[in-house]
């Protein structure tokens, strides 16, 4: 009877790849999330000092 | 912005809890298959993210049509985070095959009809954030949008259907194979893993597709105010 291969460094590479590239998408979008909730915050300061200065 | 819902919340407990136990069941439930050894244990994977891939790009062509019809801005948000997501996933699918072909076939890529598809398909995907990038007017961009994943929603049957039309290496999973395909077979604890990573995938896919959607609000929210903020 043949004898199975021994492929785990490709199963840890498989996993590996699985994990990080969930977890760098994850990530993504928290910080994409943060930035976005920052320019709402600077966008509408801007927006209440808007009519000040146009009196 | 309003605070992550409860039912968000629960979601993302059920997707890391599920993802968990995909990866127990493809790493210690599944026997060991003689041929290939540990390296098909990522097939599970590798099947999880191809059909949610698949099932986003078709999401996405569904989202496209029903904006072009209401022309409600909630279904092009829909349409990008299908896209997104699945972009995503598909790209792993790729990556994957590619980290299982290497042991199985020799090498890690070849133009075989199932990966020159799947690699298109990838790239018409790509493209679409290229295409949305280039246009400011958020209804044009829409408009395109939807007509792009309408038209690129078509390479996702193709994709999975092209290993039953032409003569192909991939193996079979789902279906009859024909009489020149291998047919990849299961016992009874490979198909637990199997469609219990169908199944894992899919909660994931939703929880990130929800994420996705919330952050298309803000985006939506900030192109509103740098509006009203130069006028």
């Amino acid at each position: 009877m043949e004898n199975t291969p021994d492929t785990s460094t490709y199963m840890i590479a498989g996993f590996a790849v699985s994990f990080i590239t969930m977890g760098i998408y994850i990530v993504s979008l928290y910080i994409r999330s943060l930035n976005l909730k920052r320019d709402i915050e600077t966008l509408e300061s801007m927006q209440d000092e808007k009519p000040k200065s146009q009196k | 912005m309003q605070s992550k819902p409860i039912a968000l919340k629960i979601l993302d407990v059920v997707s890391i809890i599920v993802l968990a136990i995909s990866t127990y069941l493809a790493l210690f439930f599944a026997p060991t298959e003689l041929v290939m050894g540990q390296v098909q244990r990522v097939f599970y994977f590798h099947i999880g993210t191809a059909w949610v891939g698949m099932l986003g790009f078709i999401i996405a062509a569904v989202s496209g049509v029903a904006y072009l019809i209401t022309k409600d801005m909630r279904w092009d948000r829909f349409e990008v985070a299908a896209v997104e997501v699945s972009t995503v996933f598909f790209f792993l699918t790729i990556v994957l095959g590619s980290i299982w072909a290497r042991p199985a076939w020799n090498t890690w890529w070849t133009w075989d009809p199932r990966l020159t598809t799947a690699a298109v398909t990838e790239l018409i995907y790509i493209a679409y954030f290229m295409l949305r990038q280039g246009i400011d007017d958020p209804e044009k961009r829409a408009r395109f949008g939807a007509v792009y994943t309408l038209l690129g929603g078509v390479s996702a049957p193709i994709t999975f259907m092209v290993i039953r039309l032409f003569r192909t290496i991939h193996p079979v999973i789902v279906g009859a194979a024909n009489a020149n395909q291998e047919k990849m077979s299961m016992n009874g604890d490979m198909k637990i893993a199997f469609f219990f990573a169908l199944f894992a995938f899919t909660v994931i896919f939703v929880d990130l597709i929800w994420h996705r959607i919330r952050l298309g609000s803000l985006e939506d929210k900030v192109e509103q105010l740098k509006l009203k903020v130069s006028m």
